[in-house]
């Protein structure tokens, strides 16, 4: 047996279409069947609510007197892209302000104005003949823009990894606080209730299907920016009226430490047409598996840690190599709940109707990796191989004599098999001999926690070292801990041209 | 129950928790503590029963004494209940309740801040 989408169509006009959530389909087809299912359910929603950066609107704010060709554009001091047409503007959710950081971006401009506060618009321009005006500032609301539209490249993930965190300090990253030593797992996504998890060969989901997106009915524009979903990392490319929606379904936040995003409620109603849907919306917690995957190895391919269910995530703990180990999300399970609630209410009083996709979308694309023309350079290309060490039996006048003769500020101090145990600078010499206990050696000055780097580390890995470190030189080891050379903040302002200084 | 004990060094000279301890046989768990050079605010826990005699002794010797009820904030309409603040508190003082609501047992605070840090809505807030 299969159902039309007319059929249903028809049930929902009638008021008469059976409409559950995806959280109840998986007992609902352990109970009726495969067949029974589909003969009972019509609709199934689905939701999900959590960080979605890929978000923003087009707005067009209508023509001034006399006209302007806004070149660029501030919201609230947010700049938006004006390069689109005279009067219009993309507004990014994760631009930030210009004068308020990462505690205000496009998310919370955005908010501000579907929360019925006003806006200051700032734009400038060279003027020309036909837009001779060359500044405007001007106080909208939301209902003063001829447009307000929102198109999101990238929403609703299918599944997304979950972060822990290896190192031995705390990162502020987009997948939240990661404490150190692995103290945390943080993940985002509803899991069973998430539209792409119900739908993940995009059978019934593709362009022009009605959604519901921040409170507002949306629709499906086309496969998201970056969808992989031959990897099970589909995406939905989305769009919606800004005037329509809510601050319930749509929140600036801020990752303290990374910047800013926009929490969207997304649910894509999924008709029960045959059973292809009724298996695919049957779907658990149990059975929908992600890696957590440790964020303290700043690199693409970071490493996995173990494979991991939702069902296990969200229990609130999973074990990492024989410990307990706190989980929470970064998306809310309650918001999602609400948003395949609405959805249903919706789709019950007849207010939405369901539409089968005009085009289907590639299930077997898969994202790859940026081609890479020119290579970040690497430690080995820009260290200075000649390195002057000292042993940390030395005398200090020993290391005096060496910082003086060898032209650095830095001395990797050597234990007597030749491994890296410390290092001084000419600061802690100085302070040294300007006590009175001249019996000091160089290890009782040294500095025993040695940041240091590789030769095969990107320079742009090591430059952060010196950053969060506030120093000015690393030395640079073998995977024995010998010394090989040494890396200075000069030799990388060299080589950048003085970016990181 | 837990306590805030604020003393300007000036005033007090005494190693007041140790005192503290000391005459009252009171067991005093120290959970933070900011000494500056010319002041201190500590914050202790002790069992329900003594801190009436706590505080009385600590005034005594010069200290003020605060009881700490709801040390943080938690503005519900900022928060969406999302749970970023669950796993990164020390203290477990977040949980779900079975509806997924944000629940918070504040008698478990000790006030390091983490929480306020970690939530992406600014939903949470010290109260000082
Ligand atoms: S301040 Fe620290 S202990 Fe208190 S609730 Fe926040 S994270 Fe937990
Ligand atoms: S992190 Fe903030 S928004 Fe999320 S549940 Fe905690 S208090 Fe609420």
């Amino acid at each position: 047996m299969e159902k039309s989408i007319e059929e249903i169509n028809t049930r929902i006009r009638d008021g008469n279409a059976r409409v559950v959530t995806a959280e109840e389909m998986p007992d609902i087809v352990a109970e009726l069947g495969e067949e029974g299912a589909l003969k009972e359910v019509d609709v199934v929603t689905t939701g999900t609510f959590g960080a979605m950066c890929s978000s923003g609107a087009f707005l067009n704010f209508g023509h001034t007197d006399p006209p302007i060709r806004m070149e660029r554009v501030w919201l609230n001091d947010v700049e938006a892209y004006g390069g689109v047409a005279a009067v219009d503007a993309y507004l990014g959710a994760t631009q930030q302000s210009t004068t308020q950081g990462d505690t205000y971006g496009g998310a919370h401009v955005i908010e501000d104005l579907i929360s019925g506060r006003s806006v200051e618009l700032r734009a400038i321009s060279r003027g020309t003949d036909c837009y001779p005006r060359r500044t405007v500032t001007s106080t909208l609301l939301l209902e003063d823009f001829n447009d307000a539209v929102m198109v999101n490249p990238r929403n609703a993930y299918q599944n997304y990894n979950a972060a822990t965190n290896s190192t031995d300090r705390t990162l502020h990253t987009y997948m939240g606080l990661l404490l150190p030593n692995s103290g945390n797992v943080s993940y985002s996504g509803a899991g069973a209730l998430s539209p792409l998890a119900n739908d993940p060969h995009y059978h019934r989901i593709g362009s022009g299907v009605p959604i519901f997106l921040g409170g507002a009915e949306g629709m499906i524009v086309g496969q998201g920016t970056q969808s992989s979903p031959a990897t099970g990392f589909a995406t939905l490319m989305t769009t919606g009226d800004l005037k329509q929606m809510s601050p319930d379904f749509i929140r600036a936040a801020t990752y303290q430490g990374y910047g800013v995003t926009m929490y969207v409620g997304v649910g894509v109603p999924l008709p029960v047409t045959d059973l292809e849907v009724v298996r695919s919306t049957a779907v658990r917690d149990e059975d929908l598996m992600t890696t957590i995957v440790d964020y303290g190895v700043p690199h693409r391919d970071r490493p996995a840690i173990r494979r991991v269910s939702y069902a296990e995530l969200k229990s609130g703990k999973v074990e990492i190599n024989g410990e307990e180990v706190k989980t929470s999300s970064l998306s809310s399970y309650k918001k999602a709940r609400e948003v395949a609630e609405t959805l249903r209410g919706w789709v019950e009083q007849g207010s939405i109707e369901l539409a089968l996709p005009t085009r289907h979308f590639n299930a077997a694309k898969r994202t790859h990796p940026m081609r890479e023309t020119k290579v970040v350079p690497m430690v080995r290309e820009v260290m200075d191989p000649e390195v002057v060490c000292i042993t940390e039996d030395e005398p200090i006048i020993a290391a005096a004599t060496r910082l003086l003769r060898g032209e650095t500020n830095h001395l990797p101090v050597l234990d007597t098999d030749g491994f890296l145990v410390g290092i001084v600078t000419t600061y802690d010499v100085t302070k040294a001999v300007a006590r009175p206990d001249d019996r000091l050696l160089v290890r009782d000055i040294m500095t025993r926690k040695v940041v240091r780097t590789t030769p095969d580390e990107a320079v742009d890995i090591a430059a952060q070292k010196l950053n969060r470190n506030n120093i000015s030189a690393l030395p640079v080891v073998d995977p024995a801990n010998r010394v090989i050379g040494m890396l200075t903040a000069l030799d990388l302002g060299k080589l950048l041209g003085g970016r990181w200084q | 129950m837990k306590l805030m004990v604020s003393f300007s060094k000036k005033k007090v000279r005494e190693p007041i928790i140790a005192r503290v301890v000391k005459d009252t046989g009171v067991l005093i768990n120290v959970e933070r503590a900011r000494i500056e050079p010319g002041e201190g605010e500590v914050l202790i826990d002790v069992p329900n029963g003594s801190a009436d005699e706590v505080s009385q002794k600590m005034r005594d010797m010069g200290a003020t004494v605060r009881v700490l009820e709801d040390a943080i904030h938690h503005n519900e309409t900022e928060c969406v209940d999302c749970g970023a603040c669950i796993s990164i508190c020390p203290q477990d003082v977040f949980s779900f309740d079975d509806d997924w609501n944000l629940v918070l047992d504040q008698k478990r605070c000790v006030l390091c801040g983490r929480c306020l840090q970690a939530c992406p809505h600014g939903a949470l807030s010290l109260l000082r």
